[in-house]
């Protein structure tokens, strides 16, 4: 006899196992960057989107506001509303379950449940709550270990640890820009924060970028 | 509180806020197509900056140091199509490499 796992829960164990992987970098990090487990794991559980997560970790680590972190974080995290608004009609769910819809409304979550648009409406539903949840317990436990195991190195650069937020950042937008207009916007952007930072305080040049590709959206 | 504590807070609020009121506003609040394009080209430049401020300054001052290597070892790797685990590993040997042995 064997067990059958549905395409759709394969789907999602994959996904939430490997992204939830990457919790380990992101616990790490915010160590290395002078949170506390505690804190890193607050993170993980309340904001609970990796972009955010690591841009308020190096933002703060630079020497950064906790205002430019949040704008930031915040700016990053106006993608999870419009997956809210697309998954909204197929979940319809109300009171406490549309508050736990919101918290695993994230890239992962999105993406599963529209890969599973051909299976029909039930299996998008499943996909969605599957990888929602899967995610959220192995990125959470990641980070718990990856904060642990942080705090018990020294020099964090005898790691590369002060390499691993670039790296993620790097890891996270490549597969964003997708044409050559991405690009030359991605470029832009990196050019101008670099050569703004000894100029405008800790954070700014990072948050201007953000208007850089509003202007740039709305006018094109 | 520290600034840590705060922006842990903060930050965690604004993300609950924002994807709550994805799924509470009416759907065509959020409907018109330049809101989609905008929307997905603000990561691509708020990443692209903390790629280019994490790898070349320390605070205010821009320096070049062993996570210049580290970078160019995540590149490579995605260049290689490596999965994103392999990619920030990578950059970490690589750097730590540099720091201790060059």
């Amino acid at each position: 006899m064997s067990i059958k796992i549905s395409p759709t829960l394969r789907d999602s164990l994959s996904v939430s196992i490997t992204v939830g992987a990457y919790g380990v970098a992101f616990g790490a990090a915010a160590v290395a960057n002078g949170f506390s487990v505690l804190q890193a794991s607050l993170l993980s559980l309340l904001t609970f989107s990796g972009a955010s997560q690591f841009a308020v970790v190096g933002i703060l680590g630079a020497g950064g506001t906790a205002i430019s972190a949040i704008v930031t974080a915040t700016l990053l995290g106006t993608r999870n509303a419009l997956y809210g608004v697309l998954m909204a009609p197929r979940l319809k769910v109300r009171g406490l379950k549309r508050v736990v819809a919101a918290q695993i409304t994230i890239d992962e979550s999105t993406a599963v449940a529209l890969g599973q648009e051909s299976r029909g409406p039930e299996e998008m539903r499943k996909g969605f709550w599957y990888t929602g949840i899967g995610v959220f317990v192995f990125w959470n436990l990641f980070t718990l270990a990856g904060a642990l195991g942080a705090q018990t190195m020294g020099d964090v650069r005898t790691f590369g640890l002060d390499s691993a937020v670039p790296a993620a950042f790097l890891g996270l937008v490549w597969p964003r820009l997708v044409g050559k207009f991405e690009r030359i916007l991605a470029v832009s952007c990196a050019l101008f924060a670099i050569l703004m930072t000894p100029i405008l305080p800790a954070g700014l040049p990072i948050i201007a970028t953000a208007f850089i590709a509003i202007a740039v959206g709305l006018r094109r | 509180m520290t600034s840590f504590w705060i922006a842990t807070i903060g930050a965690g609020a604004m993300a609950f806020i924002m994807k709550f009121s994805g799924h509470s506003v009416p759907q065509h609040w959020l409907s018109h197509p330049k809101i989609g394009k905008v929307s997905a080209l603000i990561p691509i430049a708020l990443l692209s900056a903390l790629v280019s401020v994490q790898s070349f300054s320390e605070k205010t001052t821009l320096m070049i140091d062993q996570r210049l290597a580290g970078l160019a070892a995540a590149m490579t790797a995605l260049l290689l199509k490596a999965p994103f685990p392999v990619v920030v590993i990578s950059a970490a040997v690589t750097s730590a490499a540099v720091y201790n042995w060059l």
